[in-house]
């Protein structure tokens, strides 16, 4: 399973975010060949969950729609199997413990190998939390991407010599005025990380122009956009494969000329 | 009793984004630093004594012994205690706690408003500021406790996101404290989310358990025979049953929200209807579905319509050192109406779950028999509620 380490090789990573089964399964499957033919370097695909409580409302609305459409991790996972058949780059889900836990975590992630998922990331499962999945997650070959956020400081040490995949790194909104200031964090946070260890680092910044994700490139090797894409998909519902593909094209074009 | 790191059995834990490990780490040292600091145990207690007017009354309910026709019955009343609650308990450690830690700001969830107007009131006491996160739905239904909170210098923020009640008030709560955490703790209401919150509140709850242990020393000269309290997340529960656990011979009993039914859908009897999971920082028993996700929960009392319950609970509950009974709505009115009556006390809504089911056991005890019930606040702010109930027409 190196397909995600494959996927930074040469390049900054575009990684796109979409929840799953919003507007409905069919849309999300369509979407992933799509997204992935306009640039995306790896797609994170959310499985939905009635409390998101590590995401804002944009997240939580499609988690929301994604639901009443009736989207359960089977159907996902049946989803991805399909979907598989058709790309080659790496496929994350991301989700909380509660579903993956409830499903039964060896079970998760036996089915998530078996159909083609490549990484997992959970927000609630901390570092010190992380026996609860990790020996499930290795012995089906699955990689358990870890968070660092802004407040980790002397906790990115711990976490970043225990990392797989790609270091998925949190950082605070864009507020105008400490931008600067923020993309020199980063960019120390990076520094950090990288005198421990070589893992990827993909920065998730509330990204939305492509300006923004190029400058958010040239202090790490990836970013990811979340929020951006699903609102595309919240304003165009079944119709939002050409605009979310006409921006995938555009972020990764100014991803790689970072 | 528990283990490293926060565990009860299988359950408790830490499961939190990465963002919130640094607050909640935090907490765990100054919790641990002054949990031990005379000065700040000193200082609690006069707070407890002169400002939230403990120890409470360990009340004798001669009618209520007298009608039922079995165990004598006992009363802790909690509802008398300033802001109406046990409530209060907890929060005058934690502002405290937050106000050592040199923090300026305090936020919360809350259900009913209970919590949030403890809260805001030593907030308004030891000069924090204070914002209460509140789904809308209970905003909606409990105009007067947010206006209380307002008058008592707390910002009120109505959650519209998912379900618009608890829970998702604790979701909002948790995603401030993401946002904004270097001036800033989060005050938990109950024996929930992640360590440390079920082990602090707990402690700051035990006093309830610990006074009933010592009043009826004094009056009877023996331990009681069964303590029952209501259960939500279960804070007064804990703080009425932790003292007990080691007397065996004392059955604790947890009463749960069963709304229209346990077979009915809208209930919130989590320990009757509930499956292990992982949620809010804990792992415990909740209510939802197959694919783990957590069930809209329904109760006439806003307090105990939560869908866990606290982690230390769910293992009392497995270890059978605790018992824990689903009560109805029509059961808590009825007795919410009971005790008005026949005692002239109207308890919360939440405190008649534990009064219905005291009624039903009461006469399958001796006469020499004690029970005692936490009346863990009082009813006023139940009373339209009610009125609503019973198809009663008046303005609040």
């Amino acid at each position: 399973m190196a397909r995600i380490s494959v996927a930074f090789e040469h390049r900054k990573a575009f990684i796109a975010f979409i929840t799953g089964g919003d507007p409905d399964i069919e849309t999300t499957e369509a979407l992933i060949p799509q997204m992935a033919a306009a640039g995306a370097d790896i797609i994170a695909i959310g499985i939905p969950f009635s409390d998101p409580i590590a995401e804002g409302i944009v997240i939580q609305q499609a988690d929301e729609r994604a639901l009443r459409a009736g989207t359960t991790t089977d159907k996902l996972l049946d989803m991805v199997k399909r979907v598989r058949k058709k790309v080659t780059i790496p496929l994350v889900f991301m989700t909380y413990i509660n579903p993956v836990f409830t499903y039964g975590t060896k079970h998760f992630f036996e089915k998530c190998a078996e159909c083609g998922i490549d990484g997992v990331v959970i927000p609630d499962v901390p570092f010190e939390e992380r026996e609860e999945v990790n020996g499930a997650c290795v012995a089906a070959g699955i990689e358990l991407i870890t968070m660092i956020a802004p407040t980790s400081r002397e906790r990115i040490d711990m976490i970043s010599r225990y990392a797989n995949g790609f270091l998925y790194c949190m950082s605070p909104l864009g507020v105008p005025e400490v931008r600067s200031k923020t993309i020199a964090d980063l960019k120390e946070m990076i520094n950090h990380i990288k005198e421990v260890s070589n893992i990827p680092c993909a920065i998730s910044f509330g990204i939305t122009t492509p300006e923004q994700a190029q400058e958010i490139a040239t202090v790490s090797d990836g970013t990811i956009v979340g929020s951006a894409i699903v609102q595309l998909i919240a304003q165009n519902g079944k119709n939002c494969i050409e605009p979310v593909c006409q921006y995938v094209r555009k972020m990764k074009e100014a991803v790689a000329s970072a | 009793m528990e283990a490293k790191k926060g565990r009860y059995g299988l359950y408790g834990g830490q499961y939190i984004p990465e963002t919130l490990i640094p607050a909640i780490q935090e907490v765990e040292k100054a919790y641990d630093t002054y949990k031990n600091d005379v000065a700040f145990q000193l200082e609690l207690k006069n707070l407890m004594e002169n400002y939230a007017g403990r120890p409470s009354l360990l009340y004798y309910a001669k009618k209520m012994t007298k009608d039922l026709g079995g165990a004598k019955i006992y009363l802790k009343r909690e509802d008398l205690n300033h802001t109406g609650s046990h409530k209060i308990n907890n929060v005058l450690g934690q502002v405290l706690l937050a106000k050592k830690m040199g923090k300026r700001r305090v936020i919360a969830e809350t259900g009913a408003g209970q919590h949030g107007v403890a809260t805001a009131t030593a907030a308004a006491l030891m000069g924090l500021e204070c914002e209460i996160f509140m789904g809308k739905e209970d905003t909606d239904r409990q105009v007067l406790n947010c206006y209380r909170m307002e008058l008592l210098g707390a910002k009120v923020h109505p959650v519209t996101t998912g379900t618009m009640t608890l829970k998702d008030a604790v979701n909002e709560t948790m995603r401030e404290w993401a946002s904004r955490m270097d001036d800033t703790l989060y005050v938990l209401g109950s024996v929930m989310g992640p360590h440390p919150f079920p082990m602090i509140v707990r402690d700051f709850q035990k006093v309830i358990g610990e006074e009933i242990k010592e009043q009826l020393m004094k009056l009877e000269g023996k331990l009681p025979d069964a303590v029952i309290a209501c259960v939500g997340g279960g804070s007064n529960a804990m703080g009425s049953f932790y003292e007990f656990i080691p007397d065996t011979e004392v059955r604790l009993i947890g009463c749960e929200a069963a709304g229209l039914g346990v077979d009915n859908p809208k209930n919130a009897a989590t320990i009757a209807n509930g499956t292990i999971g992982i949620f809010h920082g804990m792992k415990s028993l909740f209510c939802q579905d197959e694919y783990g996700q957590i069930a809209p929960v329904y109760s006439i009392s806003a307090g105990l319509d939560y869908p866990g319950i606290g982690p230390e609970h769910a293992n009392l509950h497995d270890t059978g050192r605790a018992e824990y009974v689903p009560i109805t709505d029509e059961e808590a009115v009825e007795a919410f109406e009971y005790l008005s009556r026949i005692e002239g006390i109207i308890p919360a809504i939440e405190s008649a779950h534990a009064v219905a089911y005291a009624k039903k056991i009461a006469s399958k005890f001796q006469k020499d028999q004690i029970i005692v019930i936490t009346i863990s606040g009082r009813g006023d702010k139940d009373v339209a509620a009610i009125a609503r109930y019973r198809g009663v027409e008046i303005f609040d």
